[in-house]
Formats: C-alpha cells, structure tokens, sequence
C-alpha cells in the first residue's frame, strides 16, 4: 500500500529537514549546537513512527531517546566543558578524505541495496494494530518475547550500576566533617577570620536585596555580607542611601511612620541623601576595630545595655549615635 | 690321530704327479665349494672361546687399571696362548671329520631380526677360517711374548697388551664370522686396536697423526663394505655367507659387479692397496710388535681373507675379478719400487708388505686357481715378514731405537740370532728354494701366467708384472740385509778411529743381542720361514685342505713352460741380490743419501702418494666443506633468516597500521562492512535477486 | 509514496552518522553519532513492520531502544570517567593502543 497524500506531504518535509540536522551534527562547532540538531533529528523520527502507526515506539521515541538518553547528553556536556569546541583542523593524515570517502562509498552501497530489492506489495498495520498498537505490542513482547523483556530489565540495571561504580571517585583527602570545620574557624580567628558563618545579605537589614549589605547588631554594615564580586565591581549599595531611600519615601507618604522609625529626620539629612542617592557611595566608615573587635564590641554592647531583640523597630540610631 | 687324518687327505695314486712342483693341481672331480652344515661337533663349540678368551684380557687389563701393571702382560700372553690352544683343539677335531662335513656354521645367538633382514651372530668354522686362526693366535702368541721383553721399559706396558688382546679377539671375529655383518663388526674393531696401538706413544704428536691417518684411510676403505652390505641385502636379501653364496649363481651379474668392487674397496682400505696405501708406511710409527703382527701378518691380510672368503660374488663377475687382478699387480710394483729408496728399515719391510699382499691380491684375483696360492702366500708371508720385523725390532733395540740403515752395516758380527733368523726370512722372501717363499710366490707367479677365458694378454701382463715384481723385490730386500747386516760399520763405535771402520760422528752405538724372550719368538718364526712352505706344499696338502672352501680349480697350462718360469725367477733374484751385494755390500754406503735419480727421488716420497692424496682427495674435500659450510650459512641460513627479516619487516609496515586512533580503526571497520554489503549485492543481483 | 523512501532516509541518516564516528574527535558527538546510526536502524525495522504488517519490526525496534539507552549510560560514564583523567574529551587521546 501506498501512504496517503497526507503522510506524503509529511515526509518530504521532515525528511529534508532532518538530513539537515544530521548534517549539523557533523557539521558543528560546538557541541551543544550538534546536541540541538540530534534531538531535532529524534522528535522528527517520532513523528515519523507515529505516521508509520507505531504510536507506541514514537512514544517511546520522545520519552525515552529525547528525554532521557539526550538530556544525559546534555548534562555530561556540561561536565565536560560547555565551551569545549573541535577545532575543525583534522590530526590523523588522510583521514578525512577517508571518512568522506568511504561515507559516500557506504551511503552508495545502501541505497543500491535498496534499490534493487524488490520487496512485497506493502500490507500495513490495521489489522495488525486492530487492538490498538500497544496492546498489539504487548501481546507479542510478554507472551513471545517475555525472556528477552526480563534479560532487558537486568541490562537496564546492570547499566545504572555500571555508571555508578565507573564515575565513583575514590576519596582521596580525609572526609572534613563538621568538627574539623569549626576547629579550622576557631584556628584561623587568629589571623582575622569569622567564627559565625557569614549572614545572608539582608539580614538586621531592611532589605533584602543582594547588593545591600547587612547590618551587625549594632546597626553598622557588614561589608562580608555583600558578594566580592559586586564589591570588586562597586555595585554594591550603602546601607545609608538604603536608609535615606526608604526614610524618603516613608516622609513622603506616612509621615508619622516615618518619625517613629526615623527619629532623626528631625534632624534635616536630606542634602546627605541626596548625595548619597547618586552613587554608590561608600557606607559610613565603620568604627576603627568594629570588627574587629566583634566580640568585645558586643560584650561592651551587652554590659551597658542588652541588644533589643531584633525586629523591624530595633533602632540602628541610638546605639552608634551614643557610642560616637 | 691326526697324523691318519693327514694322511687320508693326501692324493691318490694317481696324482703323484702333482706331488712335483710346478705342477698346478688337477680336479678330483667337479667338486664345488661345499656348502655348510648347521650341525656343530662337540669340540668345535669350544670356538666362541677363541673370541672371548683375548676379549676377557683386554677388558680385564683395561678395567684393573694401574693395578694389573705388573702382571698384565703375562696374562696378555697367556689369553693369547689359552686362545691359541682352543684352536689347536678345533683345528684336530676337524681334521677328524670328512672334507664335505668341515665347512660348519655355528649360530651363537640372534642378534638383528628386523623385516626382511635377520642376522645372528654365529661362527663359520672351516678350513679357510681356521688357517686364519691358527696363524693369528700362533704368530700373535709369540709376538704377545716377544713386546714382554720389547716393552720391558715403557710405563704403559700394560695397555699395549690390553690393546694386543683386542686386537686379537676383533682379527678373530673377523675370520669366524659367519655373515658380512659380523665381520663387520670384527673388520672395525681390527681398525680400531690399528689405531689404538699405531698412537700407541701419542705423546709424540707424529704417532697420534699416523694413527689418525690410518684409521681414516681404513674408513674410507669401510664404506666400500658398508656399501657392499647393503647391495647385499638389497639383492640377496641377507647378509650371511651361506644365503649370500648358495643365491650368488642366480643374481645378475651387475650386482655381482658392483658387490665385488664395493668389496674390493674395503680390501683396499685394509690391507693398504693402492689406491688406500699411504696409510702403511707411517703406521710404522707404532712399536715394532704392533708393525709385526698387525701390518705385517694379520690385519692387512684381513682384504685378502675377504676376497677369497668372497669367492662366489668374484666368480659371478670377471669384470670385478680383472680389476682386483690390477690393482694387486699396481701395488706389487709400487711397494716394490717405494721399498727401493727407502732407508727406514721399518718403512722398507711396510713397503715389502705391501707388495707381497699386492701379490696375494693378484693371484685371489685369478679364480679358483689362485685362491689356494694366495692363502698360501699369506700364511708363509705372516711368518717371514713377522719374523723380519722382529728382527728388526731387534735390531733398533740394540742400537737405541734407531732406524736409519745408513747408520747400520757390520751388524752380523754383533748380533748372531738376530742375523741368522733375519736371514731365513730373507731367504724366504726372496723365494730361494726350499725355504717357505719359493713355493707359495712361484706357484703365484706361475698361476699369473695362465691365461684366463682365453685371454693371452692377461698372461703375458700379469706374469710379467710378477716377475718383474720378484726381481725387485729380490733387489730391496738384500739391500735391506746387507745394508744392516754386511758391510761396514757406518756407527760410531766410541773407538775414536778416524780412519777405521767407524766414523767418528753420531752417537755411540753398543749394538747387542736381545734378550731371550725376544730371540725365542724370532726363531720359531724363522724355523717356520723356512719349512713351512715345503711342508705344506708336500703332496698339495694345503690346496686340499682348502677345497672345502676354494672350491678345485681346472686344470690350466700357463704360457709358458712351468720349468721356464721356475728359471727365470729365479735368475731374476739372483741378479737382484748380486747387483745389491755389489752396491750395498761391497761398496760403501754413504751415509748422507746421495740425490739419486727422478725415480729413486720419487720413490723416497713414496711415488708422491701423500701430495696425490691430498691434492685429490683433501683439499677438494676442504674446499667442499667450507663452500658446503659458506652455503649454508649464506642460502640455508640466510634464506631462513631472511625470511624471518622478511616477516619481521612486514610486521613493521603492518604495525604502522595500528595507530592508536579509535577513528582509523572506525574507518577500517566501515571499509570492510562495505565490502562485504558490496559483494552481497553483487552476489544477490548476480544469482537474479 | 512509496515506503522504500523511508528505507533511502534511513540510509541516508546511518551514512551520516557513521561519518560523524570518522571523523569528529569529540567523543561525546562521536557517540551521538552511534545513537544517530541505532535510530536509522529504528527507522527501518519499523517500516519494515509496517510493509510486512508484522509487529515484530516493531518490537526490535523497541529492544534496540532499550539496549541504546543502556550502552548510552555506561558509554558517558565512560567518557565522564576519562575526562576526570584526561582533562580532555577528545578520542584521538585515547591511543595508547599505538603500534
């Protein structure tokens, strides 16, 4: 039998098409592009099942092929180097005259093949898919071929255990765990590091913007809290235009909110804001060994008075307004 | 007993005219050679005895070692005697049995049965073999008794007689054996006693080289009877005398041809005939009583034994007994001039030796009428020569070793039982009636002169040869004589007499008479030069004794007259011995040999036989050894090698193949999947798809 | 249309893709190579099953999938496996079989 118009139209359509996908992948620079081409050159293959009434196997096709086996693709890709690009100078001599040669030679040799074998008068798969192309299906796989499904089934997870023994890595170094951890923090205070793990930008903060940084207890900024690389780039933000920001934007639409959190904006600090609000100046200074001194400045904080627990009132303008 | 036994083997009445000599012996009727009997009488099975006695000696004075050194060469002696003995005892007991039941095959014990071939070793004991016997144990016994004395001084005295012993049991197998396999095996062993006793003092390293050259002549001469053995089994079948001489009439001649030449070569070889000869002169290098019996009486008549033995293959082939005919008569001559010019004493008696077997090859070459007279001639020739080189080895043990005969003369005066047994033996072999010489060498010359299947040139050749041979030999052997015996003294006496009888150079020589031990055997020997012949020739005694086995011959008329032959020989040897006397005994004899003319120069360097030789033979055979070993190396090798170069450098190419790139193997694989779709194709639309 | 077209493409797509194996030298494109090859295979069973009305192409088809998949996880563990040694991913690197 001869396919229908419809399918005919299909064909010389998709079939172009995924002869120029194929072609991509050999043609590629770079991987990811060849990748693209092959999944192309798979979901078309599935369409083509699905018109050839195999709606199971086209199916499959997407599921398994295009959703499993090329995302694996993809993601060992990205471990092995996205960028990582085949220069097109080829290194074994002759090779590619070898490689087109023969590619041409076998393309002939098939497609003579093909050309002049006869083959029967077509039958079609209506009778065969009478119950449905996956029942039909079924009954042949678990009733003929139930060996082979279940030597498959063995395969399948053979295979999963082979990918974890291949990529198991030895542990080369002792396993550092939370002890060796802490006692390395506490070891390297000495040469100026931090014992807590460093707050997530935003915190004491009002914001929680990343490039904002947050505040310590005391109300001061923690330059840490902000990414480096913002800060090699100056794109970090200070936490007093942050201030001066909000303080505005609070006058300007509740102004007794605005005097209760701001106590100070008695004190008209607006060309400072203003200043503040053009660039990215630098936060106010912190006390000289803020930091350095963060446990002691805290312990003085808590001998004079206990640290008001933290919350959307805590006051950041007392405490250093006091201490200056 | 044997004395009627003797008797009933003389004639009848009407052939006392035979008793005459000169007269070759007529037929007792058409009577051929009598074919064995397996049936042993009692005393013949004392015979494997003869054998194991002297093999018991030498095994028991090689295996004592130093122990035996002072009893060994009497219990040499006494194996030799006790051998001797059992022989005396055998010989009696067959001259008590009718002619036709003396030729007994005696088979010991089965040895090779292998397919077709089955050979077991036995002894043949007849008249032939037992002449042989007898002469080897008598004369071996007293030559035993006379190195005793010879060998007093020599450390290793022992081991000679060891040797001796082995020599003697190897020369009796040899004679006893009853197939050519056996003999075989004795022909190898006397080879190799020759060898041992020749290097007997290898310290010298000229003896070791002698030895060496004698035992690889011999070789040489042992393939001829290898080859002849497989002939014979190859034509016969067997090996053993009795199958071997009953199918020989029925074989066709070229086999018989090519059997009796193969084993002419082994006589060659053995009892140094040309061409094998050059070995005997320097096999003179061993001590004297190894010269006596081994080169003198009994291993080199080993070829003549096995050209009468071979009787039958000889009479089936004219052309093979033509040729032994020759080349007894080349090396008659030739022994005869080399003796000429030699001044070794030694070397002149080798060279005797080697023309009188040259005559016993002739006249074994002859037929049947010459068999007997060979025998004959051996046997009277084992006494005489054995008794002359005693002599001589008496002679250099009174004057220190020494061989030159130039430095000889006026010996007779010191040296009486020397002189007198030296000259019966002299005597004998100059062929002067009645001593023994006269009737063995005249009836040889006398059968030479018969024509043979009508052939006069063969008479007139080989009888001339003969005589002529007598004459010379006549010549050298009184010149021998009077140049040690007569003449002047050329020694140095210590007289310091300037113008006496002595020169005044050289060492001082006190010339004695040997001890008894040594002067008994010599005159045994020379009683035996002397009356051997006559007695044995009395009344045909010994032809008929040897009819079992020689078969009767025909009667024949030589050319000419037998009175005339008779004559003329013997005018012959008295113009040799008077033309030595007058150069050798009345004239001075320089002491420095003069130059001497193109002959006498030839015949010093034995006619040129070792350049000949070796031009010929050795070095043709070294340059085919190195171009064998070149070859080999270069094609045999090289072709192996480099065609293990060849795979290894295709290897090479090949492996340029595997160039580690997964892609080129990828590129391979799909190149061969391609072929093989191709050719499917081809298949497919080629069978009509 | 003739369903012999679809054999031609699969032709087609398995020479590609064994060209691709010849001559690209990252080995994560050569493997999508293989698997290119493997579905051209698909390919023809399942027009096969269709010309014979016999679902038997079909179910091939369906075992070569699993296998692919299979052989598809342990062959990129592989080259995961390499690459963690080599720093490189390309297979003119693995020659160590070289003469």
């Amino acid at each position: 039998m001869t396919a229908s118009g419809g399918e005919a139209v299909l064909f010389w359509v998709l079939a172009p098409l995924m002869v120029l996908a194929a072609l991509g992948l050999l043609f590629a620079r770079k991987a990811v592009h060849a990748a693209i081409c092959v999944v192309f050159v798979m979901i078309s293959l599935a369409i083509l099942y699905i018109a050839q009434e195999a709606a199971f196997l086209g199916v499959v096709q997407i599921v398994v092929y295009t959703g499993a086996v090329m995302m694996l693709f993809l993601f060992v890709l990205m471990l092995v180097g996205v960028d990582a690009s085949d220069s097109l100078v080829e290194t074994i001599r002759g090779q590619r005259f070898v490689g087109i040669l023969l590619g041409l030679g076998l393309g002939a040799v098939l497609v003579g093949v093909i050309a002049q074998a006869t083959f029967p008068p077509s039958v079609g798969l209506t009778v065969a898919n009478a119950e449905t192309n996956p029942v039909a299906l079924a009954r042949i796989l678990f009733a003929d071929y139930v060996f082979a499904l279940e030597v498959v089934g063995i395969l399948l997870v053979t295979a999963a255990i082979a990918a974890l023994v291949l990529t198991h890595r030895r542990r080369l170094v002792p396993r550092v765990g939370q002890r060796q951890v802490s006692d390395a923090k506490v070891a390297a205070l000495a040469e100026g590091g931090l014992l807590t793990p460093l707050p997530a930008p935003g915190v004491y903060a009002q914001n929680n913007a990343m490039d904002t940084p947050a505040l310590d207890p005391q109300g001061r900024p923690i330059e840490h809290s902000v990414s480096r690389i913002l800060r090699i780039r100056g794109q970090e933000r200070s936490a007093g235009a942050i201030l001066a920001q909000e303080r505005a934007v609070l006058v300007e639409h509740e102004p007794e909110l605005a005097t209760r959190r701001f106590p100070e904006l008695s004190a008209a600090s607006d060309e400072e804001a203003a200043a503040d609000l053009s660039g990215g100046s630098t936060a106010p200074a912190p006390e000289p060994g803020a930091f350095a001194t963060d446990t002691t400045a805290r312990s003085t904080g808590s001998t004079t008075e206990p640290p008001g627990p933290p919350g959307p009132t805590v006051g950041p303008t007392s405490e250093p307004v006091k201490e200056s | 007993m044997p004395t009627v036994t003797l008797l009933s083997a003389l004639p009848r009445a009407q052939e006392l005219s035979t008793l005459l000599p000169g007269r070759l012996p007529t037929t007792l009727g058409a009577q051929e050679i009598v074919p064995a009997t397996t049936f042993v009488p009692g005393p013949f099975l004392l015979a494997p005895l003869l054998i194991a006695l002297p093999l018991l000696g030498a095994l028991v004075l090689l295996l004592a070692g130093r122990r035996s050194d002072r009893w060994g060469a009497w219990f040499g002696v006494l194996m030799s005697a006790g051998a001797f003995v059992v022989a005396l005892v055998v010989f009696f007991s067959m001259l008590g049995l009718p002619a036709d039941e003396r030729v007994v095959d005696h088979r010991l014990f089965d040895w090779i049965a292998v397919g077709g071939l089955d050979v077991g070793v036995g002894l043949r004991l007849d008249p032939l073999s037992m002449t042989f016997v007898l002469l080897v144990t008598f004369v071996g016994t007293l030559i035993h008794v006379y190195a005793v004395a010879y060998m007093e001084h020599d450390p290793d005295k022992r081991r000679f007689f060891a040797y001796l012993n082995l020599f003697v049991a190897a020369m009796l197998l040899l004679v006893l054996a009853d197939s050519y396999l056996v003999l075989f095996v004795g022909w190898e062993g006397v080879g190799l006693a020759s060898y041992l006793l020749i290097g007997f003092w290898n310290h010298e390293r000229a003896n070791a080289v002698a030895a060496k050259k004698a035992f690889i002549m011999n070789r040489v001469g042992d393939l001829g009877l290898i080859v002849a053995l497989m002939l014979m089994f190859a034509g016969f079948g067997a090996v053993d005398f009795a199958t071997v001489f009953a199918d020989a009439p029925e074989v066709g001649a070229g086999l018989l041809t090519a059997t009796g030449l193969a084993l002419l070569v082994a006589a060659c070889g053995k009892s140094a005939q040309f061409p094998l000869q050059a070995w005997l002169g320097d096999a003179m290098a061993g001590p004297t009583p190894v010269s006596a019996l081994i080169h003198a009486a009994t291993m080199v008549t080993a070829g003549v034994y096995l050209v009468v033995r071979s009787a039958p293959i000889y009479e089936g082939s004219p052309t093979a007994q033509l040729v032994v005919v020759v080349v007894g008569a080349v090396t008659l001559l030739f022994g005869a001039i080399v003796g000429c010019a030699k001044d070794d004493i030694k070397k002149v008696l080798a060279a005797s030796t080697m023309s009188q077997i040259g005559y016993m090859m002739l006249a074994a070459g002859l037929g049947p009428i010459g068999y007997a007279f060979a025998i004959f001639h051996l046997v009277t020739h084992g006494f005489f020569k054995a008794g002359m080189f005693l002599g001589a080895g008496s002679v250099m043990h009174g004057m220190e070793d020494g061989v030159d005969m130039r430095r000889f003369g006026a010996l007779s005066r010191y040296m009486k039982v020397t002189w007198v047994t030296f000259g019966l033996g002299w005597l004998a072999i100059l062929g002067i009636p009645p001593f023994s010489g006269f009737w063995s060498k005249d009836k040889i010359i006398e059968a030479a002169f018969v024509p043979v299947d009508g052939q006069e040139w063969r008479a007139w050749v080989f009888g001339g040869v003969a005589l002529l041979g007598a004459g010379i030999t006549a010549f050298y052997m009184s010149r021998l004589f009077f140049m040690t015996f007569h003449g002047r003294a050329r020694w140095n006496d210590g007289s310091g007499n300037p113008t006496g009888t002595s020169p005044t150079d050289g060492p001082v020589r006190h010339p004695h008479e040997s001890p008894a031990l040594m002067t008994a055997p010599m005159i045994v020997l020379a009683v035996g030069s002397a009356a051997l012949g006559g007695l044995l020739a009395f009344g045909n005694v010994f032809v008929d004794w040897l009819s079992p086995v020689t078969g009767h011959a025909e009667h024949a008329e030589p050319v000419l007259p037998v009175w005339s032959l008779i004559t003329a020989t013997l005018v012959l040897v008295l113009l040799g011995v008077l033309l030595a006397w007058r150069q050798f005994a009345v004239a001075p004899v320089p002491i420095v040999p003069p130059r001497g003319s193109v002959l006498t120069r030839a015949a010093r360097q034995d006619l040129y036989q070792d350049q000949v030789n070796e031009a010929v033979l050795m070095r043709p055979g070294q340059y085919l050894t190195r171009f064998l070993v070149y070859g080999d190396r270069q094609m045999v090798d090289g072709g192996w090698m480099g065609l293990a170069g060849l795979v290894g450098a295709t290897g090479e190419k090949l492996r340029g193949m595997q160039n580690g790139f997964v892609r080129s193997y990828a590129a391979t694989m799909l190149a061969g999947l391609i072929v093989i779709v191709a050719v499917v194709l081809a298949v497919t639309t080629g069978t009509g798809s | 249309m003739e369903l012999t077209n679809y054999l031609v493409l699969a032709a087609v797509l398995f020479t590609i893709g064994a060209t691709t194996v010849l001559l690209r030298r990252n080995a994560i494109i050569v493997f999508m190579g293989i698997e290119l090859m493997l579905n051209a295979t698909n390919l023809t069973f399942v027009t096969f099953a269709r010309m014979h009305g016999d679902l038997h192409g079909q179910v091939i088809a369906f075992f070569v999938m699993v296998v692919a998949a299979a052989e598809v996880v342990v062959g990129l563990a592989i080259i995961v496996a390499i690459f963690r040694t080599r720093r490189s991913a390309s297979v003119d690197d693995v020659n160590l079989l070289k003469n």
